[in-house]
Formats: C-alpha cells, structure tokens, sequence
C-alpha cells in the first residue's frame, strides 16, 4: 500500500515542478471525477454492508468445505460472484481450507470468481460502462473462472 | 432518470437512519452492518485519492497520440501486452480498474485492450499473486493465470469486436 502513496507523491511533485498550471488542472480533473463516481461508490459500499453481514466468513468456510466437488465449485462460485473481499482476507481464508481438506478446484472457484465477477461492484462497473456491457463481461467472467476450476481440479488430480 | 435519483436517494435515507437507529438502540445486525461499511469505506479511501490524483495527471500530461500508440487499433498485439503490465501494477481491484480503464479509452485505447485492462487487473495483479503463492503454492497461482489470462484476452477481442460493430459509446460514464 505505501508504494501507491510514494509514487503518488513522487508523480505530484515532479508534475509541480515541471508545470504548476497543469498539475492545479490534474487536481481538479481528479476532484469532479471522483466526486461524480462518488453515490456509485456508495451504492457499491452499502451492498457490501449488507451481503457481508449475511454471508460472514464462517458461512463461507462451511459451503466450501461441506459438500462434494461439484455442488462445492458451484458454491464457491456463487459465494465468490456475491461477494467482495480484499486478498490479504481471502488467501488466507482459503490457505486454511486448503488445510482442511477442501479441494483446489473450489477455492480455485472461489477466488477467481471474487477476483473477476463483481456483483457488488455493478453500480460502479454500470456508471462507468453500461448496464449491457456489465452484465455482458460478468458473465464471461464466471465462464472463465468455472473453465480454470475445472482445469485446476485436472491439474491437481481431483477429477479423474 | 429523475424518478429514478428519487429511489436512490429514498434508499440511501433508509439506510442512513437504520444505521442511525441501529446505533442508539443497540441493535446489533444493524451495528455489524455499519461497521462493515465504515471498514470498507476506509480501505477504500487509502487507495481512491491516490488513484484518482493519478488519473488526473494522466489526463494532464499524457498525449492522446501515446496512448493510440500503445493501446490503440495500430498498436496490435502490442497493445494487450502493455494492458496486461499495467494491469499487474494496478492497486486495489476493479473499483479502481474501471476509472482507469475510462480515462484510457478516452485517450484513444480501443475497447479490446481496455477489456483486457480489467480482466487482468483483476487476476494478476502482482502484490496480490506473490500474496497469493505464499497460501496456496505456486503451481495453484500458475495454473490460474495461465488458464484464465489467454481466456481474459479472448472474450476481450470477442467483446471488444462485437460492441465496435454494435456502434458501442462510452457515454454513460463520465
């Protein structure tokens, strides 16, 4: 995190060395975009209060270890598409369902679908690009990330 | 749309005053949620000024002819390689992926190599991957991102070569 806030930093300052004028533009550039992606942020940040508070960790870690391989990856990716959590938080959420025997091909599941499929992120991704084309790329997404579970079940011998 | 700022608005209200509520008289589904929102909008707001005091000097600075260059129709395939290595330096995730990836193609980037943008940036973001090895073991990360990065490229030419036929504008964003 403290690399972006150096770099950032380095970015303005050299920006106000070479050209004040435009770097007083830049800010603000920076200060109407962000305030006018700003209730979109909000409708994202009130959705995640809410399906967090209904699917705490506990329940996750319970759908995923629970059942057999498919309805398991099918879970997952459900679990994973609704919901949205940082990676310091999910890779060690799965680091230890890993060691409680759930299979690779569900957490593999459950992470890409976190990384790629944002339903909570859709005020955000449809403000900026379309309803169509939200839903559109979302669900090539969850295509995408069944693809790589299944093919991480093969590689680690859990399916056949 | 005014109709529909008037449901927003009624609904961030309710919201707002369930939290409220919630608070004074102790209810605690209600007290989870809102500390839920305050930690979340806190991790965001580290990393939202940075991205968009980045976004802004871009706009300034960088010229229309070096993003069409690099990230335009000329650039070929050229131009999903570079999205990829932006991509694995982008911070955050998609919320930060998608501005980005605006300010891009208003510069003159083409949709595939945006789409390519924020597919990658979602799965293989650098911090993230070494994070991620370090739990779940490097042939787990390589068989992700050797699977999905080809398939991320892929649906976005699909996607990408579909909407320019379709006529497709990024006009509702802003």
């Amino acid at each position: 995190m403290y690399y972006l806030f150096i770099a950032t930093g380095l970015a303005v300052l050299i920006s106000l060395g070479a050209d004040s004028e435009k770097t007083l533009k830049a800010f603000k550039i920076a200060l109407k975009r962000f305030v006018t992606i700003l209730p979109a942020f909000f409708g994202m940040l009130i959705l995640v209060s809410i399906v967090l508070f209904l699917i705490p960790d506990r329940v996750i870690s319970q759908y995923l270890g629970s059942s057999n391989m498919f309805t398991g990856v099918l879970f997952a990716s459900f679990l994973g598409s609704i919901t949205l959590m940082p990676g310091f938080i999910a890779f060690p959420l799965c680091g230890i369902l890993l060691k409680k025997g759930v299979l690779y091909m569900v957490l593999s599941a459950f992470t890409t679908t976190l990384m790629m499929v944002g339903v909570l992120t859709y005020p955000i991704e449809k403000a900026y690009f379309g309803t169509k084309v939200t839903i559109m790329r979302n669900i090539m997404s969850l295509f995408i990330a069944l693809i790589v579970a299944v093919m991480t079940g093969i590689f680690f011998g859990e399916i056949f | 749309m005014r109709r529909n700022d008037g449901i927003k608005i009624a609904g961030i209200s309710c919201y707002t005053l369930f939290l409220v509520v919630s608070f004074v008289y102790g209810f605690n589904p209600g007290k989870e949620i809102g500390h839920n929102f305050f930690s979340f909008s806190r991790d965001m707001l580290k990393v939202l000024p940075c991205a968009f005091i980045l976004i802004g000097l871009f706009e300034v600075w960088v010229k229309r002819e070096t993003v069409e260059k690099h990230f335009g129709q000329e650039a070929g395939i050229r131009g999903y390689i570079w999205a990829v290595l932006l991509a694995g330096t982008t911070v955050g995730g998609l919320y930060v992926a998608f501005p980005l990836a605006y300010s891009l193609h208003g510069k003159g980037a083409r949709l595939n190599v945006i789409f390519t943008y924020i597919g990658a940036s979602a799965i293989c973001r650098i911090p993230m991957a070494i994070f991620e090895v370090s739990f779940m073991g490097i042939k787990f990360t390589a068989i992700r991102l050797l699977v999905s990065l080809p398939l991320v490229i892929i649906t976005s030419i699909l996607l990408g070569d579909y909407l320019v036929k379709r006529n497709y504008r990024v006009t509702e964003g802003r």
